[in-house]
């Protein structure tokens, strides 16, 4: 980095913020690290994903105006879940389109390209692929659906996770296949979602690793669901929380369903 | 056969069909029709990535097919009426079909017309939308099949469950036992060898080519420009289905219309490659009207719609009407791969089925169709004419939380549905009822969660934990975290 220290506004997603608040935290701390200045705007809510994919879109579009409204003093957003990332990005316009809204429509325009997944900031705007981590374990990659096919975000979480120290990277048998989670998909064609999940987890345990790491909780917890039902002894870890380790304490997330056991976290 | 085989479809989305979530657990359950799907579906997979890969310029084509077939669709009415006159200059004869009954009554007409009881079927996807077999046998006309996999199909009495592929679910051993019993003069010893078991259709076929003399297809493309018909396909049975009767009746959507011949260099690259997994594929058969002394001396093209002008009417739907029918997406798609095509009960499978279902014969037909996807964008990726595929899903799902009438209901109650969202968006809306509800939240963890764990929910979200524990709310929200930092710092 060589400009003064960036300021980032975190978008956390409801998701993470109630459920996975060890990401949010290892966010924080990675960047503060870095020399990012993080603040946290606390109107922020949730960015309506789950309504828009079900077909309540015109059910959300006070969620889009609520984020617009968290965030319009923000120079750049971050946030550690790509398909958040991807809903604001992506589908966002569509909503302002729904809402007949012109104004809102601008307002989501100028927002769209300030609003980056974790890996974009590190890699794209503050040019780090190496950002101190340390973490000893087996680690494999599965690169979600949206992260991949919707932000494409290519290889930068690989690039990131190669640089970690002591790390052993696991290759993933067709990484690029969806977990089955697809949000209420899980639960609408639950027998679907769970044979999708089914080849997944027997390919992560092929790889004999003891991390499944990934750039968004919601998959993870789907993963997670199965690792920690079947006792498998295999835990998924969010990308952030890899890269915010420096110890080498042994890997662990906050609920136990995303894991099995638990044991002091590397992460501060 | 296998279980997930089923009888002969209705029309399009037959309303007797379970919805797809309770079919698609039934094939589930499978495990010889997973089996057969995995290998197969892994295997074309993997050869289009090469064929598709070998082209610099693959994205180009992807944008030129798309952008040609949008001019089609745009212009439809002068294209349509630009391939008749060309058509007809050619000395072909053209119909104009607004349904399926209307298309099966034209097509049953002619071949009465001609006094003959057998005819040759080449492979058409728009036969099978419209039931044109089952047409013809009420009006004691036989149609034989000449495609291998769609011969298979029908003489086992079932649909196909691949556009491509159609007896993609069933593997060797279940071909040998079917030929065994369906067909006339099998070697008592005949082994489940592919050369085999093709050698005995191709002795069952080649009688029937001698002997018909009318042959019905289905079309790939039609130049507007000069009334060329395109039919491509693998095993020659479609030259031989155009070529050898004295009559071809050919059944075309009218979304197939292309403008001009040069439009064929785009499409005669994107279809082979992200079908087969070929460069080219073996036969290309193209015929303008009919030449005296060279094939068939009577030629009648139909044109169908069958529902494509609703579809045309839908301003995000509308781009399904670009599709090829090269089933690539159905080889990519993770749903598709484990649950086959009879799950979907519907002529069109997988993910272009799950949209052009429920566009040509509207959602009422197939509610729960949108759904059967997990969004994740794998089709949309290998489309070659571009398809957003999830784009229209959400579209479609959103048109079936708004529409009016619901019949069947994707999740349990849908009004219980929709009645949770409309509640949780009120509670996103504020700060301080979502604050509220991750505080009433955490009572969970008391309530529902043992080891930091839950194993069990109630009501629609059992689905979830039938196979996936979910994790108890931590105590701290990252919130109250952030709040908490900032209180210690000062």
């Amino acid at each position: 980095m060589s400009s003064p220290a960036p300021r980032v506004s975190l978008f956390i997603t409801c998701f993470n913020d109630t459920l996975f608040p060890q990401t949010g935290r290892a966010t924080v701390t990675l960047l503060e690290r870095l020399g990012v200045r993080v603040d946290f705007p606390l109107e922020q809510t949730c960015c309506g994903q789950m309504h828009f994919n079900t077909g309540y879109a015109r059910q959300m579009v006070p969620l889009a105006r609520r984020f617009a409204r968290a965030f319009a003093d923000s120079e750049l957003i971050v946030s550690p879940s790509a398909s958040c990332v991807a809903m604001v990005r992506c589908h966002y316009p569509r909503v302002a389109e729904l809402a007949g809204d012109e104004e809102l429509r601008r307002q989501l325009e100028a927002l769209r390209p300030r609003v980056l997944e974790l890996s974009e900031l590190l890699i794209d705007r503050l040019g780090v692929e190496d950002v101190g981590a340390v973490f000893p374990h087996r680690v494999t990659y599965h690169p979600t659906c949206h992260s991949l096919r919707l932000l494409e975000l290519g290889d930068r979480p690989l690039r990131l996770l190669r640089a970690v120290a002591g790390i052993e990277l696991l290759e993933l048998r067709e990484a690029d296949e969806c977990c089955g989670f697809g949000g209420t998909f899980a639960v609408k064609n639950a027998d679907t979602s769970i044979a999708m999940l089914s080849d997944k987890v027997r390919r992560i345990l092929d790889t004999g690793a003891e991390v499944c790491v990934a750039a968004d909780n919601s998959c993870l917890m789907h993963i997670g669901g199965a690792l920690s039902r079947g006792r498998v002894g295999v835990r998924a870890m969010h990308l952030a929380e890899v890269l915010a380790a420096t110890g080498p304490g042994r890997p662990r997330s906050g609920g136990a369903a995303r894991g099995t056991g638990g044991a002091r976290r590397g992460v501060a | 056969m296998s279980a997930a085989g089923g009888p002969r479809l209705g029309v399009v989305g037959a309303a007797d069909h379970p919805p797809f979530p309770r079919a698609a657990r039934a094939a589930l359950a499978d495990s010889q029709l997973r089996h057969n799907l995995g290998q197969a579906t892994r295997a074309i997979r993997a050869r289009r990535a090469e064929a598709v890969g070998e082209l610099p310029d693959w994205e180009q084509l992807r944008e030129a097919g798309r952008a040609i077939k949008d001019r089609v669709l745009r212009h439809l009415d002068h294209y349509l009426l630009e391939l008749e006159a060309a058509v007809q200059r050619g000395g072909g004869h053209v119909h104009w079909a607004r349904d399926a009954d209307e298309c099966n009554r034209i097509v049953c007409q002619l071949v009465a017309a001609h006094g003959t009881r057998e005819v040759v079927k080449s492979k058409s996807m728009l036969s099978e939308e419209t039931q044109l077999n089952e047409a013809l046998a009420e009006h004691g006309i036989r149609a034989w099949e000449t495609d291998l996999a769609q011969l298979i199909v029908q003489l086992a009495d079932e649909a196909p469950s691949h556009i491509l592929v159609p007896a993609i679910h069933k593997n060797r051993r279940e071909i040998r036992e079917l030929f065994a019993a369906t067909l006339e003069e099998v070697p008592d010893d005949l082994s489940a060898e592919p050369a085999a078991l093709a050698e005995v259709a191709r002795q069952h076929l080649r009688r029937r080519f001698l002997e018909a003399r009318v042959g019905i297809s289905g079309a790939n493309f039609a130049v507007a420009e000069t009334g060329a018909v395109v039919v491509v396909e693998s095993e020659g049975n479609a030259r031989m289905c155009t070529t050898l009767p004295e009559v071809l009746i050919t059944v075309m959507g009218i979304e197939k219309v292309i403008p001009t011949w040069q439009d064929l260099e785009v499409y005669l690259q994107l279809l082979p490659r992200s079908s087969t997994a070929e460069r080219m594929n073996p036969y290309t058969s193209l015929w303008t009207g009919v030449s005296a002394g060279d094939g068939p001396a009577e030629f009648h093209l139909v044109l169908v719609d069958n529902g494509r002008t609703n579809a045309l009417g839908d301003e995000v739907g509308r781009q399904a009407l670009r599709c090829i029918r090269c089933s690539a997406c159905l080889n990519v798609c993770p749903v598709y791969e484990r649950v086959g095509g009879h799950a979907y009960g519907s002529t069109y499978p997988g993910p272009i089925g799950a949209i052009l279902t429920p566009l040509l014969s509207g959602l009422d037909a197939a509610p729960s169709l949108p759904y059967a996807s997990s969004l994740c964008g794998a089709c949309y990726e290998v489309c070659p004419v571009k398809i957003d595929i999830p784009e229209v899903l959400v579209h479609l799902r959103q048109a079936e939380v708004e529409r009016p009438a619901r019949r069947s209901r994707p999740l349990g109650s849908p009004d219980g549905e929709r009645a949770v969202m409309a509640a949780l968006a009120r509670v996103f809306a504020s700060r301080r009822l979502y604050e509220a509800a991750q505080r009433t939240g955490r009572l969970a963890r008391l309530v529902l969660a043992r080891g930091g764990r839950i194993e069990r929910l109630p009501g629609a979200l059992g689905g979830w934990t039938a196979a996936r524990d979910l994790p108890a709310p931590p105590a701290e929200s990252f919130r109250d975290w952030w709040r908490r930092r900032a209180r210690d710092a000062h």
